[in-house]
């Protein structure tokens, strides 16, 4: 238990990252990664509702029943998402058009409910908030990788904010089956392959 | 018993809690979010139809009572006079409602320019409406006192080819503009002119 507080941030960044290593919280990660910004966007989302789900998980633990701890983390979740919303609508609209139905279901993004049960109700404040940040900025980077291979292949450029850089000269012939769906599934799964190839002992 | 009872209350604090948090935010983000909605879903077809205005048009705009709707005016001043109104109707497409944001020119009554905001047509076919500007500009000095119809239904605007009832859509929605524009004029007029150049 008593590991290391770096630990528990850096967990996050390789031996635990989300979508890679846990395999969870694929949909997000299969819809949303068309391009860099929009990658970006949902990871700092995510990001901000797990730690702050984490830390108040955390500080109540004791006091929620653990018949009724599936519900109350649920309110928790629920409550941070709506307040991304929000702020989203109201502060980065254009993003928030792009990544549209995809903000609400963080709701049910198993991720964020995982964090919870698996690690927030058994430990302290400050671990719980190392754990989400960790696993939050892993997301947000296994985000950005994805969406850096599909929207270089698929359309020759990069989308770091609001306009896309190009990379590629005006010859590139755009591959644009990597940005429609059967290429996410199609870049995951290479990503997942060298994940593993890279990790092999 | 006892653990019940702790269920219900800690549920209950924390969802009360939640609420008010929740509607505070709301509270207060909700002018934002409006302004973010009529600027990034509304702004662009306002903006292109009424290229050359000397105001802005999303920040000059007020709301009439239209039998049951509230709809919402922009106003465009042009050449040092309010000019144009544009407002917003629908139409049945192929997917849903078309929204169209149509602008009528005060003086001579006519059609100033049309242009889509929101749809859900098929890209490439029913879509183009929103994406080719040739379809659109057919509606630019269309008359207000006969219906706006496409060229199968013995109009005179030519239907985007391949999505003839997206095309119906936006005639229609253009069509039931000049009606309400025919309705409301009076008060449109009286309101526009209170907007200062």
């Amino acid at each position: 238990m008593a590991k290391p507080l770096a630990q528990e941030f850096l967990k996050g960044l390789w031996d635990e990252v989300p979508p890679f290593r846990l395999v969870l919280g694929l949909c997000p990660t299969l819809a949303v990664t068309k391009s860099i910004e929009n990658g970006i966007g949902m990871g700092v989302a995510t990001t901000f509702v797990l730690v702050g789900s984490n830390v108040l998980v955390s500080a109540l633990r004791k006091l929620i029943p653990s018949k009724v701890r599936i519900a109350c983390y649920i309110v928790i979740i629920a409550t941070f998402v709506t307040v991304v919303e929000l702020l989203m609508q109201a502060y980065a609209y254009p993003l928030f058009l792009k990544l549209g139905i995809f903000i609400p279901l963080i709701v049910v993004n198993c991720i964020v409910l995982g964090r919870a049960e698996a690690f927030a109700s058994k430990n302290g404040v400050f671990r719980s908030l190392l754990d989400g940040l960790g696993i939050g900025v892993g997301f947000t980077l296994a985000l950005m990788a994805l969406a850096a291979v599909r929207e270089l292949l698929g359309t020759g450029a990069l989308t770091f904010w609001v306009t896309p850089i190009q990379i590629f000269g005006p010859s590139f012939k755009p591959f644009s089956f990597m940005i429609e769906a059967p290429g996410a599934f199609m870049a995951l799964g290479l990503m997942l392959c060298f994940m593993n190839l890279a990790g092999k002992k | 018993m006892r653990e019940m009872i702790k269920m219900v209350i800690v549920l209950t604090i924390l969802s009360c809690f939640s609420g008010g948090v929740l509607a505070y935010l709301r509270n207060s983000t909700q002018e934002r979010i409006d302004n973010q909605v009529l600027e990034f879903v509304k702004g662009p077809a306002v903006r292109t139809i009424f290229e050359g205005a000397s105001n802005n048009p999303i920040a000059d705009r007020f709301t009439l009572k239209d039998a049951d709707v509230e709809r919402t005016f922009f106003v465009a001043v042009l050449d040092g006079e309010p000019r144009g109104v544009a407002f917003e109707t629908f139409g049945k497409g192929y997917g849903g409602d078309v929204g169209l944001m149509v602008a009528v020119d005060l003086k001579e009554d006519k059609l100033m320019g049309v242009g889509v905001t929101t749809h859900g047509e098929t890209p490439g076919m029913g879509a183009k409406a929103k994406t080719d500007p040739s379809f659109v500009a057919q509606f630019k000095g269309q008359s207000m006192d006969t219906p706006i119809k496409v060229v199968a239904d013995g109009g005179s605007i030519n239907a985007i080819s391949g999505a003839t009832i997206t095309s119906r859509a936006v005639s229609a929605a253009a069509t039931e503009a000049s009606e309400v524009y025919k309705k409301l004029k009076d008060q449109i007029t009286s309101e526009a002119n209170k907007i200062k150049q």
